[in-house]
């Protein structure tokens, strides 16, 4: 991999320290998981403890120490998506993409994943694919929306046993 | 740009934007909170752009993509000024309308208005919408009026003007009584007296402080702070420069929510500005005082809206809470003496400098002065954002605000402090909303999430949710919490799955008493509050799960079976489509069926029904 970008980001926040946390955001967010050998240059270059970065990127849940795949599914459960069936939808989408929560599709296309709020209640039950946000949502409209980032992929329900 | 530095400059400054943003001026703004842009706001201003290009208005109106209006419910939201217009569920098909008549011709657009659902009178007025009209807006002042990426826009509205008042003219302890003085606590969660905070941690040994500012909105449904960072990020910071100057800090935080880039974003652009004006960097408003903030993103974890926890992750740890026999206003981020408030609380500082704490705490009850920000969501029609006084009744902003229950059900629940709080009953509607009345109804201010439920909400479920939330987001540093939260998650799935025996609602009781003894933080000690104020008030629901086997509300998947009421079936066939399972039989045009064997309770045939023919039982 290139650690060239890695020593990027580490220069961005001047190595420091307590840093630590923004230098692993960057990191997620241009490889979209915490590679093993840029998580080894963060140590020796910060000079901490390995046991003190994994106990940070294990800690926080927006770290991954596995890729993920292209697309993340956040489905909502706020208080007010659970009170209109965001725990059904999880388990809709489970069904449909074949993977639980947490879990990254064989094909690396989606990521299923909860969120505990978006802060978007009058939406609610709430459902967002990378940056974007699919209100009021149901069970028959997630085939639909994994055709739109996967058009010629599997994602049919119906008939399914 | 030159710096402003004393109080005259910024009046003058002031003067000179008003003349160039003329008021008299028509305005329109767009809110582009989360609701509305998800709804297409985004969209909406692009529109209104090109409108207002094509018919020459440009130049003459100022259009605005303002921070959240609240209205969630009815956007997007457009409101013009100065007549303050309220149009509703705005397209952008609607912006050429809007532009022809409204601003062209001072017409009023009729299909726009807000109808009230009682008298289905058409509203055009702003505050006259009762959605708005009783509310009192303190820390939601500049929300959806002000452009939050245009420091400009908040300096005409008055901004800043506190922060020259404190610097130039009074000393730290008069501001610190001041803000004692003016009642207000703590609005994250705890409600502790904000002044008191501020005495205690100038007050406390060493040479180097901090403050800090909270906005780790962590509760769900709470999505107050994040409004007020993404749609007046100023107010915070005027707030935090004042706390500083008064605590004797150089140097501040911000710890935002992962989930918040906006927030981050407007935020970055408001302290950027700041410092090209002269309100944060050396020698501000010549007083002496150095001053700069910095911004930290939070990592994805609830716990961290506790303050050491919150502290440990600013220094690049593990945000693990630690034991307060020493308060963090003695020895906090990095053992300094540190001070933290939430977003909001920061945000009310500005005023109660500039208007004073007697206008404050003439606002209010005996013991809660000022307003709260909440966020009323679930069954209510008008699910959105809303500032009101503190005392105001449970039924008032229910009904008046909210517009009552949605599809006019039975209320049967509000729940208030999100995973630590609790659930008051309809018996309390009466009760008035303040920090000390919550607490006695076995609920808590929180960071004031109001979640209202119908008679479909299941209080079990609601409790099992709660406890579910905080099994995973328990840090796990302390066992009673960590495997004591578990075990009760345990005890409720088994409740809601019929597996309940006679014997649990006395576990469930010994495990919440264990648990708030045997905790560091207040996420363990307040842990087992939806437990204990559903148990209080909805034991018989716990009891028909345990004894009868059976979910009154329909929820629980385990003790439901899904079928079809023949007649209000109109055999349009659409769940036969829609089922994953083939479960569902029936020709077109007559009454279908479920077969409960091939049922795997799914629930899309009860969603895409559009006559209400499915029933959960």
């Amino acid at each position: 991999m290139d650690l060239k970008k890695v020593d990027q980001i580490i220069d961005k926040y001047n190595a420091e320290k307590s840093s630590l946390i923004g230098i692993f955001q960057d990191i997620q967010a241009e490889w979209r998981y915490l590679p093993r050998e840029a998580i080894g240059r963060v140590v020796e270059r910060l000079g901490i403890p390995v046991t003190q970065a994994y106990m940070v990127a294990t800690f926080y849940k927006s770290f991954s120490l596995v890729p993920r795949g292209e697309h993340e599914i956040h489905v909502c459960l706020g208080t007010a998506c659970h009170l209109r069936g965001g725990q059904r939808l999880v388990e809709n989408f489970e069904r449909t993409l074949k993977v639980k929560a947490g879990e990254t599709t064989a094909d690396m296309k989606f990521t299923l994943e909860t969120v505990n709020c978006l802060g978007a209640c009058a939406l609610a039950p709430l459902v967002r694919v990378d940056q974007k946000n699919y209100g009021k949502m149901s069970g028959d409209k997630i085939v639909k929306i994994i055709k739109e980032y996967r058009p010629d992929g599997e994602g049919k329900t119906h008939g399914e046993n | 740009m030159e710096k402003i530095k004393t109080p005259k400059e910024l009046e003058k400054l002031q003067q000179v934007i008003l003349a160039e943003q003329k008021p008299e001026r028509l305005k329109v703004t767009v809110c582009g909170g989360t609701g509305c842009l998800s709804n297409g706001a985004e969209q909406v201003v692009a529109a209104f752009a090109a409108e207002m290009k094509k018919q020459g208005l440009n130049g003459t109106v100022n259009l605005k993509k303002t921070g959240c209006h609240g209205f969630c419910e009815r956007g997007p939201l457009v409101t013009i000024y100065p007549q303050d217009i309220f149009y509703q569920r705005v397209s952008e098909k609607d912006a050429a309308e809007i532009v022809a008549e409204t601003l062209s011709k001072g017409k009023i657009v009729e299909r726009l208005l807000y109808t009230d659902p009682q008298t289905k009178e058409k509203i055009s007025r702003h505050d006259e919408v009762p959605f708005y009209k009783h509310q009192v807006r303190i820390a939601l002042r500049n929300n959806g009026r002000i452009d939050p990426t245009n420091i400009q826009d908040y300096i005409a509205s008055g901004g800043y003007a506190a922060l020259a008042k404190a610097l130039t003219s009074m000393t730290s302890e008069q501001i610190i009584r001041e803000v004692e003085k003016s009642g207000l606590r703590g609005r994250g969660g705890g409600g502790f007296p904000a002044g008191r905070k501020w005495r205690s941690c100038r007050d406390a040994q060493g040479d180097v402080r901090y403050v800090v500012c909270n906005g780790d909105e962590g509760d769900p449904e709470a999505f107050m702070d994040r409004s007020i960072m993404e749609g007046d990020p100023h107010s915070v910071i005027e707030g935090m420069i004042i706390g500083a100057f008064a605590i004797g800090s150089s140097q501040g935080y911000i710890y935002v929510r992962n989930e918040y880039p906006l927030a981050v974003q407007n935020l970055t652009i408001a302290l950027e500005q700041a410092r090209e004006y002269g309100f944060l960097g050396k020698n501000i408003f010549k007083s002496g005082f150095d001053f700069d903030v910095r911004i930290n993103r939070g990592g994805g974890a609830f716990v961290c809206g506790e303050s050491s926890a919150l502290m440990a992750s600013l220094e690049g740890r593990a945000g693990e809470p630690r034991a307060k026999y020493i308060h963090t206003v003695e020895r906090g981020l990095w053992d300094k003496p540190t001070n933290l408030n939430n977003v909001e609380t920061w945000a009310n500082v500005p005023v109660i400098i500039a208007r004073g704490a007697d206008w404050f705490a003439s606002l209010g009850t005996a013991g809660s002065k000022g307003t709260k920000v909440f966020s009323l969501v679930g069954k209510v029609k008008n699910t959105g954002l809303v500032e009101v006084p503190m005392g105001i009744t449970l039924k008032d902003i229910v009904y008046k605000i909210g517009g009552g229950i949605l599809k006019d059900r039975d209320f049967k629940a509000v729940q208030t402090g999100g995973p630590s709080g609790g659930c008051i009953p309809k018996s309390l509607i009466d009760m008035p909303v303040d920090f000390d009345e919550l607490t006695k109804a076995g609920s808590m201010m929180g960071s004031g999430g109001m979640i209202v439920m119908d008679d479909t909400d299941c209080m079990v479920d609601v409790a099992k949710y709660f406890t579910k939330f905080l099994e995973e987001e328990s840090c796990g540093k302390c066992t009673p919490c960590r495997e004591g939260v578990r075990r009760m998650k345990e005890v409720l799935t088994d409740i809601t799955e019929g597996r309940g025996t006679e014997g649990s609602i006395a576990l469930l009781g010994e495990l919440s008493e264990a648990i708030a003894l045997g905790s560091l933080c207040a996420l363990g000690s307040t842990a087992a509050n939806p437990v204990l104020s559903t148990l209080r008030y909805f034991r018989d629901e716990y009891e028909a799960h345990i004894q009868e086997k059976r979910c009154p509300a329909g929820v629980c998947k385990e003790l439901i079976t899904y079928s079809i009421l023949e007649d209000l079936c109109t055999g349009c066939h659409r769940c036969f489509k829609e089922c994953p399972k083939e479960a569902i039989s029936g020709e077109v045009k007559k009454p279908h069926q479920i077969d409960p064997a091939k049922c795997i309770k799914c629930g899309i045939c009860y969603d895409v029904c559009k006559f209400d023919a499915v029933a959960k039982k």
